[in-house]
């Protein structure tokens, strides 16, 4: 969909993906979900976009970013879109 | 020759007609590679061509395999955007994909709890399946705001859609 901000690449019941989506809840982020292949070596679409098969992965066009691995991502929108004074408790 | 089978009559259908404007929905639609929510009204908006939707039996069953089959080599997709609907998961989906395939080409609507083929009027409880209910066989041409180019609905179970007559409305 083309008014939502992230693309976040899934697999069903997959806890690293839940820990982002979690993420991208809280900080109310409009994100559009596509669930991939359950069978890693069909896994096309995300070896395209970042290289490797894993999820979770990102598409954020606003930022220009796509990325992988949950800690990496998970990091990531906390810096971007996670609120001052939190951001600035952990620096 | 006289054969000895039955039909099953199904009576009119209360279905969209031609020139009224096809009822919104959003389902995960199933591609080659992945699924995600997809608005009918953002997919009828993508491009000029008409959208064909062709709601059949679950994933499986041999009028999916029959449509698909005659669907994919008539090569629809070179003039409408095709989608399928029917109420198997986007697991059944990805294999009927592989199955028939449908590539890049096709896209297939998963729709588990029939409610589109209710908004539909095309809902049809199955006999001997407990609590199954699924879309009767039934096609329906859109242009880019949803109207209703051509739509047929099946009075019969089973029954197939008039392939030429479609071809002719895209």
């Amino acid at each position: 969909m083309s008014d939502t901000d992230i693309v976040c690449y899934r697999l069903q019941a997959c806890p690293f993906c839940e820990r982002v989506v979690r993420r991208l809840q809280e900080y109310g982020i409009d994100y559009e979900s596509r669930f991939v292949e359950p069978l890693h070596s069909e896994r096309d679409a995300v070896k395209r976009l970042t290289g490797k098969r894993t999820v979770p992965a990102i598409v954020d066009d606003t930022e220009g970013v796509t990325m992988s691995e949950s800690a990496n991502i998970v990091d990531y929108l906390d810096r971007t879109y996670g609120d001052a004074d939190e951001a600035g408790g952990e620096a | 020759m006289e054969l000895d089978f039955e039909v099953v009559d199904l009576g009119p259908a209360d279905h969209p007609e031609e020139g009224e404007q096809a009822p919104e929905f959003t389902r995960p639609l199933v591609t080659d590679e992945y699924w995600s929510d997809v608005a009918l009204s953002e997919l009828v908006a993508r491009d000029d061509e008409p959208t064909v939707l062709l709601f059949h039996s679950m994933d499986g069953a041999f009028p999916a395999t029959y449509l698909w089959k005659e669907v994919r080599s008539r090569d629809w997709h070179a003039e409408a955007t095709v989608v399928g609907v029917s109420i198997s998961t986007p697991y059944a989906h990805k294999q009927l994909i592989d199955e028939r395939d449908l590539g890049e080409d096709y896209a297939l609507y998963s729709d588990p709890g029939n409610g589109v083929a209710e908004a539909y009027g095309i809902a049809h409880d199955l006999d001997g399946m407990a609590a199954v209910s699924e879309p009767r066989p039934a096609v329906f041409v859109l242009d880019s705001e949803r109207t209703v180019e051509y739509a047929w609905v099946a009075e019969e179970w089973p029954d197939f859609p008039d392939y030429d007559e479609i071809e002719a409305a895209l």
